[in-house]
């Protein structure tokens, strides 16, 4: 029994962290297996989307959920202004020069956050229902990591459903198969782009604001977190919205376990999990795409 | 591979290349300058070290970079393998003498480069980032968990490096002989990878990053080339670390971090890839801007480099040299001959 | 006006007397007014420059000029040419910061080479002040808190058993020596040791803190850096029911940081810390410093630990300065803050003359709620502590 609680206690919390990673890292996959674009922004709008949703709730009392809504239009909004006027420019550049302009960009998006807030972290209160312990028959648990993996399961749901069934979904499948095809289909990709772009941007708010509660809130969470969120897009494969999702459960739990009960051996797992992993299979663990 | 033909270096592709390697009037310029500023700046001399040292670093990012067209995040790793094979021997009593510690610092991180090459050069775009900036995060994080060797967090400090032949002591506070040692040493990493560039290996490396299949096609030992590139590469930025834990006495965690690696590349893609002098352009308007400017606007500073970046990515692809270069070729339009 | 012409002329007159030359005292200030410690930067800077406003009649007849000097980073790289450059181009009489202990350690060659009074504002660790002679500390060191603490659990909170989470970095080890050695020579004994990841982010906390809750302790001690780990700790010890679990989380005062206390809300209610200070302590020092400091900062600011660093620093520096009649030779500055006192914020503080390092009060605090906010209450008290590491000579502080 004690064991049982241990595997369950070690599950929920390894699973709720691994959706957090999910839900920043999928738009960033789609956009990047879409257009091979080298975005490391991406986390800069993660930092963006939860300000906007930290100050809405802060400074106009906005609800939790509208703040989160909040968060992924602003977010959204921003990320297609950007998209539109830089990004589009760069589309045929080399690998680096995006590598370049996005690494310029989340200097921007840090310095002016720093200048006109602060450097200090930005407290996210949660409403009070989501705070403290759920009784689930085996075990008591952390409420909120609760609620982040039913919100998690919704969310890769939708976005399966979107993927799998709609017409926007097949046209971003084919074309992150195969662009020329694609194109010669017929399939606008620029706008394709734009359109993923910019909701993978506000999934990344979403999410910036969803995992506040554990990764806090800082100018330099641009760039903190950065490498998890590669991590997960690498392992889980490029534009594979299922293929992210394993990943970054897979991530998640083995990192938690992996530090309560190896805590000693630091981040080096995690950083070794992933050279074993993308050398055992470079495209990633779940992508069917073989170049 | 057939052996050359005999007569193969009145081949005009040999001439050609020959020409390329032909030494130009204004090459001697950054070595005077570089002089001028030991005489002008004495009191600058701190800052003036860290920038060769830097440029050099810089340098061994442009091999594979610039001519092998391998995009890496992990470069610091060779940088922190060479420092703290300096630190680590100096402040464990086993050898510090600085010009063997050098060589030393360069035959270890050639090994690492060497093996992790092998292993992760196989793989390319964002599989390759994601590779080399974990193998960086690794040895960083292997540094920091094996304390009682490297000091951890902390580092090695005080290390008690002997004087330059013996007789030049390294002077913490006015780094005179720091700054001439660095100079030559990088003098002379400088002559070898300019060699090498334009050796026929050098240009079958170009050839790689330019068309990878046709390379193959003509049978030439792609994998080969490459990892050989990435070692030596790693050699010559082992160099940079262990001089940097020389002149400074000084090594830590910092020499492994994503920091470092990224303000390299940032400053290689500043001052243009690819063309050797890129390095030394790079490295001065960066580290004169950050120098300058974060000690009059902190905060400011950030939000300038980045807006530097996405100007440069967006408008002048080709960095500094690259603006320079154009605007040359415009003025001897009728004659252009590159 | 009149007032304000003579003063010009008089300034105008003693521009051209070398005189002047006494009047002006540069001080090198180190911080790492970029990147992630920006924040603490900041604490520091302001407790430096309210020092300097509320005391203009002490610093009288001299003008002290601060030149500041960005270190972006604990790397020790940009500290060590900051702080040459202060030495070599700026000229500098005293040098002042240093909030990260690897940028004091690279630094201390250099501090030693060019001979000048060094205080360290704010790094921690222990042996810090061993490394160059010329290095006064006005903050704390990891074992003033940790000593203390580990003493007054197993005595005050009567614990048996306690389990210690540390950030994995030499402050954290400190901390963890630190309490190990007072709680286990009073009785008790750490049942297990947590490292918890590196300083540079927080990490998630909840399988560290979930594998200190199966192993039941009557304390856990917890140390992490100043800054937003504290509050991912509180967060996480109320979401993972440690408290109903009967486990008690106790700390130095990092984790009940004053800019981040109010943030934590009801969560933080029941820490118990080991701190040198708080914004809370009741002394008139500190009414009249966290007063002149929402003025001058805003209402919703506060001053912490940091800030009285930075305040009891430069009141130090003004002491100095005062006593050598603004000409700074190293060995006489020393001199003269050997067995220095001062009413600090903190209560009375002075310097050991035999380690450079701090005495002070140790108070022992409990969160409560008061009037809608939360609260430090103090409920413990040690007065004029010293560093035991140094002074039991323990590791890295014995002599080698």
């Amino acid at each position: 029994m004690i064991f049982g609680v241990d595997v369950a206690s070690m599950l929920l919390g390894g699973v709720a962290a691994g959706m957090v990673l999910f839900i920043v890292s999928v738009g960033l996959s789609v956009t990047m297996g879409l257009m091979g674009f080298v975005n490391l922004a991406h986390g800069g709008f993660a930092m963006l989307g939860g300000y906007a949703i930290a100050l809405a709730m802060k400074h106009w009392g906005l609800g939790f959920v509208p703040a989160l809504v909040f968060g992924f239009v602003v977010t959204a909004a921003a990320s297609v202004l950007l998209e539109r006027l830089l990004y589009a420019r760069l589309y045929r550049a080399t690998e680096l020069d995006q590598v370049l302009f996005t690494i310029g960009l989340v200097f921007m998006m840090i310095a002016s956050v720093t200048l006109l807030i602060g450097p200090e972290n930005q407290p996210l209160a949660l409403p009070a229902i989501l705070q403290g312990q759920i009784n689930l028959g085996i075990t008591q648990y952390r409420t909120y990591s609760v609620v982040l993996i039913v919100v998690g399961i919704v969310i890769v749901s939708g976005l399966w459903l979107g993927f799998e069934r709609t017409q926007i979904g097949a046209q971003i499948r084919a074309a992150v198969d195969n662009r020329r095809m694609a194109e010669s289909l017929g399939i606008n990709i620029a706008r394709l782009f734009t359109i993923t772009f910019a909701f993978g941007s506000g999934m990344a708010a979403l999410g910036g604001g969803l995992g506040a509660e554990f990764l806090g809130l800082d100018p330099q969470y641009a760039l903190k977190y950065l490498v998890y969120f590669l991590i997960v897009v690498a392992v889980g494969g490029l534009g594979r919205v299922t293929g992210v999702f394993y990943a970054a459960l897979l991530i998640g739990v083995l990192d938690f376990v992996l530090k309560k009960y190896v805590p000693q051996g630091g981040t080096a797992f995690i950083y070794a999990l992933t050279i074993l992993l993308l050398l055992w299979r470079p495209q990633g663990l779940f992508s069917a795409k073989v170049t | 591979m057939t052996p050359p033909q005999a007569g193969w270096a009145d081949h005009p592709a040999a001439l050609a290349l020959a020409g390329r390697h032909r030494v130009r009037v204004w090459e001697p310029i950054p070595w005077v300058l570089a002089l001028t500023f030991y005489f002008a700046f004495p009191k600058h001399l701190g800052f003036g070290t860290e920038l060769l040292v830097t440029i050099l670093f810089a340098i061994s990012l442009d091999l594979v970079l610039g001519y092998a067209g391998i995009v890496t995040l992990g470069h610091a790793a060779f940088f922190g393998a060479g420092a703290y094979t300096v630190g680590m021997l100096a402040k464990h009593g086993i050898w510090n003498e600085p010009i063997t510690g050098l060589i030393l610092a360069a035959v270890v991180a050639a090994a690492v480069g060497l093996g992790s090459g092998l292993v992760l050069l196989r793989t390319h775009g964002l599989t390759l980032l994601m590779l080399t900036l974990c193998t960086m995060a690794l040895l960083e994080e292997a540094a920091n968990l094996a304390h009682d060797y490297t000091g951890g967090f902390d580092g090695l400090d005080s290390l008690p490096i002997a004087p330059l032949f013996g007789v030049f002591e390294f002077n913490p506070l006015y780094p005179k002989t720091q700054y001439l040692y660095v100079l030559t040493v990088l003098f002379v990493c400088f002559v070898f990878v300019r060699t090498l560039v334009y050796s026929p290996f050098g240009q079958s490396l170009t050839g790689i990053r330019e068309n990878m299949l046709r390379m193959h096609a003509v049978g030439a030992p792609v994998r080969g080339r490459l990892v050989l590139c990435y070692a030596l590469s790693a050699a010559i930025a082992g160099v940079a670390g262990g001089i940097w834990a020389q002149a400074n006495a000084y090594v830590n965690l910092g020499t492994l971090g994503l920091d470092r690696a990224a303000t390299v590349l940032i400053i290689l893609v500043l001052g243009g890839y690819g063309r050797l002098y890129g390095a030394f352009i790079g490295a001065v308007a960066y580290m004169v801007l950050s120098h300058f400017l974060s000690k009059i606007y902190p905060t400011a500073w950030q939000l300038g480099l980045g807006l530097l970046l996405v100007v440069i990515a967006l408008f002048a692809r080709n960095g500094i040299l690259g603006i320079a270069e154009a605007a040359v070729r415009r003025l001897r339009t009728p004659h252009a001959t590159l | 006006m009149m007032k304000r012409i003579v003063a010009v002329a008089v300034a105008a007159l003693a521009m051209t007397t070398s005189w002047a030359q006494a009047q002006e005292v540069k001080v090198g200030v180190n911080l790492p007014y970029t990147g992630i410690g920006a924040e603490f930067a900041q604490l520091v800077d302001r407790g430096m420059e309210l020092y300097l406003k509320l005391n203009a009649d002490k610093v009288r007849p001299y003008k002290i000029t601060l030149i500041k000097r960005d270190v972006k980073d604990p790397g020790g790289a940009n500290a060590k040419i900051a702080v040459q450059e202060l030495l070599t181009q700026d000229n500098v009489d005293i040098l002042a910061g240093w909030i990260y202990s690897p940028n004091a350690i690279a630094s201390a060659p250099i501090v030693t080479a060019g001979k000048k009074l060094a205080v360290i504002m704010n790094a921690g660790t222990a042996q810090i002040t061993n490394m160059s002679p010329y290095y006064v500390r006005t903050s704390f060191s990891m074992w003033h808190a940790g000593y203390a603490l580990g003493e007054a659990a197993a005595k005050l909170l009567n614990a048996k058993t306690a389990v210690v989470g540390y950030t994995d970095f030499p402050p954290g080890k400190d901390s963890l020596a630190a309490f190990k050695k007072s709680f286990e020579g009073t009785g008790g004994k750490v049942i297990d040791e947590i490292p918890m990841g590196g300083a540079g982010a927080v990490p998630d906390f909840t399988p560290f803190f979930q594998r200190a809750k199966d192993k039941k302790p009557d304390v856990f001690f917890v140390f992490v850096p100043a800054g937003d780990h504290a509050a991912a700790v509180v967060k996480t010890y109320a979401a993972l029911g440690m408290r109903e679990a009967g486990i008690k989380l106790i700390g130095p005062g990092d984790i009940t940081q004053d800019t981040k206390l109010q943030a934590m809300g009801a969560a933080a209610v029941g820490l118990i810390t080991m701190h040198h200070y708080h914004a809370d302590l009741d002394n008139p020092e500190n009414k009249r410093f966290v007063e002149a400091w929402k003025k001058e900062y805003g209402a919703t600011t506060t001053p912490d630990f940091m800030a009285v660093g930075g305040y009891d620093g430069m009141a130090a520096i003004v002491h100095v300065v005062q006593t050598l009649k603004g000409k700074i030779g190293v060995e006489q500055a020393l001199e003269a803050l050997k067995g220095w006192k001062f009413a600090s914020p903190r209560g009375p503080i002075s310097i050991d003359p035999v380690t450079r390092d701090i005495v002070m009060n140790e108070y022992l605090s409990e969160a409560v709620m008061k009037d809608g906010r939360v609260f430090q209450k103090v409920i413990g008290k040690i007065d004029a502590v010293k560093d035991a590491c140094k002074e039991q000579k323990i590791g890295p502080c014995a002599p080698k």
